[in-house]
């Protein structure tokens, strides 16, 4: 078996520069201002496409989404990396998706795009990557004292294609009730006439993006959290190395086709309130850090058969649900209604993981 | 002597906190990491490298891999 290149050094800043240009062009394609990738609010317009939030603006299944779980699968069968595994303690890893998607829709993007926002010039993102780092680093305090979900298990191989075969699914519904222009519903799927949800690359292009990035990300173990984890507590820059590279690789582009507006005010679906810029990735971040992965990695992980990673991710698609048929998430004009209630219970919920779920020395 | 750290079925980044609490506290001069998954296999081996410890040898056991460090 040979050395895997892509998890070393030039390996993974590869990776990230890549995803960092194949994110700028998917926004020149057509994807939402400085939403060439975002993994919370793809996840989000797939609740809403199914109807499980009615928020008419935000409807729409990502393909990349569904190309990042199948791309991490056929990567991990041709390298004999497909491990079926489930058992760590799922309902919390539930919650903590749940958490980590209220989160986000408060700030209005998950890491990927906490950083695409702002390789685009938006400087309300330094708010959210501050609030981001924060909520990790109280993540790495509860893992230097023990924090620990424990062991998973081997399970069925067929167990670990579950969330492969959800994805399969979501395209074969796109190809059953494809968009029909000026309709807002085509078969059982919701499609957004307006708003970021309207405004997408083509089926194809976002569907090969995004098998590329999970080939190649579950070949490098890209982790965005994980950057940072990694770096707060151990001093090691290695995933920090792709996490630099995709933003200097995304500004690059965004200069290159035009895409780069500096400034707080007026940026595309983002609100200035720094402070829940700062709390909701906070909530994020720690989520994300008791979690063990970024949203993008979780869903590269239950791409090779990780059903711990797949119940996260379940977690979160349906709290985006939750987060906007309550009220939680924001929107450019600011806060839901609940939006400061949701990231006050989420604090609270995870610092009680956080703080109950530890295991101290043997 | 050989001390061994059982990371098997453990996430991110447990399996290096272990490695990293051996070599920092323990007091054999070889470890031995069992891990289950390649992600792992590579920390456990990145870190251990960044401690100035070498990797002696990487080898399969069972479903996932025996990863034997050796303490400067």
């Amino acid at each position: 078996m040979g050395k895997n290149w892509f998890a070393t050094r030039w390996g993974i800043i590869g990776v990230g520069a890549l995803i960092g240009v194949l994110a700028a062009l998917l926004q020149k394609l057509g994807n939402p201002g400085n939403m060439g990738i975002c993994v919370a609010c793809f996840e989000r317009d797939i609740a809403g496409a199914l109807g499980l939030h009615r928020a008419a603006v935000v409807q729409y299944i990502r393909p990349e989404i569904i190309g990042f779980v199948l791309g991490s699968l056929i990567a991990a069968y041709l390298f004999k990396e497909y491990r079926p595994r489930l058992g760590s303690a799922l309902i919390v890893r539930f919650t903590l998706g749940i958490f980590a998607m209220i989160g986000a829709l408060v700030f209005l993007g998950c890491p990927w795009r906490a950083v695409l926002r702002l390789a685009g010039g938006d400087g309300n993102a330094i708010l959210g990557l501050a609030g981001l780092a924060f909520g990790i680093w109280i993540g790495t305090l509860f893992l230097k004292s023990g924090y620990n979900l424990g062991r998973t298990q081997k399970t069925y191989g067929s167990a670990g294609w579950l969330m492969p075969l959800t994805m399969i699914g979501f395209l074969a519904l796109m190809l059953v009730y494809p968009q029909v222009p000026g309709q807002p519903q085509s078969g059982v799927l919701f499609y957004s006439q307006k708003g970021p949800g309207s405004m997408h690359a083509p089926l194809p292009v976002s569907l090969g993006v995004g098998l590329l990035i999970g080939f190649l990300a579950q070949r490098s173990r890209f982790c965005t959290m994980g950057a940072l984890r990694d770096l707060i507590l151990f001093g090691q820059t290695h995933l920090f190395g792709g996490f630099v590279a995709l933003v200097v690789f995304a500004l690059i582009t965004n200069l290159i086709v035009g895409q780069f507006k500096p400034g707080f005010a007026g940026q595309p679906v983002a609100h200035t309130l720094h402070v829940w810029n700062f709390a909701g990735m906070m909530l994020a971040g720690l989520a994300f850090a008791l979690a063990g992965g970024c949203p993008g990695r979780q869903l590269f992980l239950a791409g090779e058969g990780d059903g711990d990673s797949a119940v996260f991710v379940f977690g979160m698609i349906v709290g985006a649900g939750i987060a906007h048929n309550f009220g939680m998430a924001s929107a450019p004009a600011g806060l839901g209604p609940h939006g400061m209630a949701a990231v006050v219970t989420g604090m609270a919920v995870c610092l009680f993981i956080g703080f109950t779920m530890r295991q101290t020395a043997k | 002597m050989a001390v061994t750290v059982d990371a098997r079925g453990l996430s991110c980044p447990q399996p290096v906190l272990m490695t990293l609490s051996e070599i920092k506290s323990g007091s054999d001069n070889e470890i031995v990491v069992l891990v289950d998954t390649d992600t792992s296999k590579e920390n456990v081996s990145r870190a251990a490298v960044s401690q100035g410890c070498t990797v002696r040898d990487v080898a399969p056991d069972g479903e996932g891999y025996r990863v034997t460090v050796t303490r400067k």
